[in-house]
């Protein structure tokens, strides 16, 4: 269920690290706990954000969630997709990627959960 | 997270954790949010039929030979005009004209009333009945003694009929009648909270889990669907009803509310009548308005309301509308910019969003 290759958030965040750039979403217990998501709101390519703040929100029908960024970084790339297909993220949420960044201190990372260590946090 | 106060609980509640539903504390009561998703089970109420535990609202019983009195004393519509085995809405007042609670007068007889009541209310309307009560009658808080489940949506009557003997048919909208269902006494009423046909039934506690199967086997052929409270609210505020503690609370007015058809100024005497023809002198302050986002942006309870650059009200809930596909809500403005076609912002984290004011409700299913 949650991939080994990436690396976790309490706040239920992943972030896959291939080089020098983090490819980050929101976990299937995340996509679970909102419902149903009808709304993605992703910064502008070139934003800029420290590890842990917020950089947008997901909504579901009943709900709104701040998303935080799990690692410093540079936005590269927003998955335009979600504005038009936001249940993406719930049908899968460890594919559907939110924004990719080029990681300004790729040290961080070792600060984040492993997937066991993510699994026993939410108790799965 | 909260200190470790015990939740009140339903008769179904170990039957919506086996069926795996996810539970939330609602008002003090621990209640299935959702089931299949809000999405889904709306769908199912507006297509087919959906099928709610709603065994946490309140019952109150109002008995004796002056019980029309005191309904009549403490709620704001006319239960005078009622005939037995009819059913309206009406308003519990403070004699300030705010809301105690919006509840259902369902009239048994000449000498006995029916009132459901809002869950996290009902003591409290209890008290305030109890405290009006100058009459021949005697006010019993019965919570505890019922259940109720709603079946609701276009195959509700279908799905209902299979397991009682009563002709479901001939009820009226706002009816009810006292029969069996599944062999057991039952009150089934023709209401509901959700802009479909539909019934809500009364049971003792004890036949809730069994009656709430068979109705899921009933209803199967129709693609019946169990449905949590967040259904319940999208579609409930789709056919603009008010949920207490949004649209309506202590210090909103029936008037303020859009419900001045609940409050009848030709009764004579009533809780809060005084305080309300002031008010219908002197005008309100503040109206109840449809919205929908025409920006990128939902609208939620709470949210700030701007006109021109200045706060002028808040929304009282808001999110997206399923049925329509569009981002609603209901707001207060200054009744003078509460017209249907004025464009407001709604402040969406310190963002003024554009929204415009529309005709309500949202939804209106086909006769």
């Amino acid at each position: 269920m949650y991939p080994e290759k990436f690396r976790y958030t309490k706040e239920h965040e992943w972030v896959q690290v291939e080089g020098s750039t983090g490819t980050i979403g929101i976990t299937h217990h995340a996509q679970s706990e909102l419902g149903d998501i009808v709304y993605v709101d992703l910064p502008k390519i070139g934003a800029k954000y420290a590890q842990g703040a917020t950089f947008g929100s997901v909504e579901s029908v009943k709900a709104v969630s701040d998303i935080y960024a799990p690692v410093s970084g540079e936005v590269l790339e927003i998955n335009d997709a979600l504005a038009t297909a936001p249940e993406k993220l719930n049908q899968e949420p460890h594919d559907a990627w939110l924004i990719k960044v080029k990681l300004e201190s790729p040290g961080e990372i070792e600060q984040l959960l492993s997937a066991a260590d993510y699994q026993t946090y939410i108790g799965a | 997270m909260s200190e470790a106060v015990a939740l009140r609980t339903t008769p179904l509640n170990s039957v919506h954790r086996q069926m795996g539903a996810k539970m939330v504390d609602f008002g003090g009561w621990d209640m299935p949010v959702q089931y299949s998703g809000i999405l889904d089970e709306h769908a199912a109420v507006r297509n087919a039929v959906g099928l709610f535990d709603v065994s946490h609202m309140g019952e109150i019983v109002i008995r004796g030979p002056q019980a029309l009195d005191c309904v009549d004393h403490v709620s704001s519509n006319w239960a005078a005009k009622l005939v037995p085995g009819q059913v309206h809405y009406s308003g519990l007042l403070y004699d300030h004209g705010g809301f105690v609670d919006d509840i259902l007068v369902h009239k048994v007889s000449d000498e006995e009333f029916f009132v459901c009541v809002n869950a996290s209310n009902q003591d409290k309307d209890y008290e305030h009945i109890a405290s009006n009560n100058r009459f021949d009658a005697t006010v019993e808080n019965a919570g505890s003694r019922f259940a109720q489940i709603a079946v609701q949506g276009p195959k509700a009557l279908p799905t209902l009929q299979k397991l009682t003997p009563l002709a479901l048919e001939p009820i009226g909208y706002y009816h009810f009648a006292d029969s069996e269902v599944c062999g057991v006494p039952a009150r089934v009423a023709r209401t509901g909270y959700t802009g479909e046909d539909g019934f809500e039934i009364y049971v003792a506690p004890e036949e809730a889990a069994r009656i709430w199967q068979e109705l899921l086997d009933a209803g199967a052929e129709s693609g019946i669907k169990p449905c949590g409270l967040g259904a319940r609210n999208t579609l409930r505020l789709e056919a603009k009803m008010a949920l207490y503690g949004h649209e309506i609370d202590a210090t909103i007015t029936p008037f303020e509310a859009g419900l001045g058809w609940i409050v009848k100024m030709e009764k004579p005497s009533f809780v809060g009548r005084e305080a309300l023809l002031k008010q219908k002198e002197s005008g309100v302050r503040r109206k109840l308005a449809g919205f929908e986002m025409t920006a990128r942006g939902i609208g939620r309870d709470g949210y700030e309301v701007m006109l021109d650059g200045e706060r002028a009200g808040w929304v009282t809930s808001g999110g997206p509308s399923p049925t329509t596909g569009k981002n609603i809500g209901l707001c207060y403005l200054p009744p003078e910019k509460s017209a249907v076609g004025q464009t407001i912002g709604i402040l969406i984290r310190n963002q003024p969003v554009e929204a415009r004011t529309v005709a309500t409700p949202f939804y209106k299913r086909a006769k």
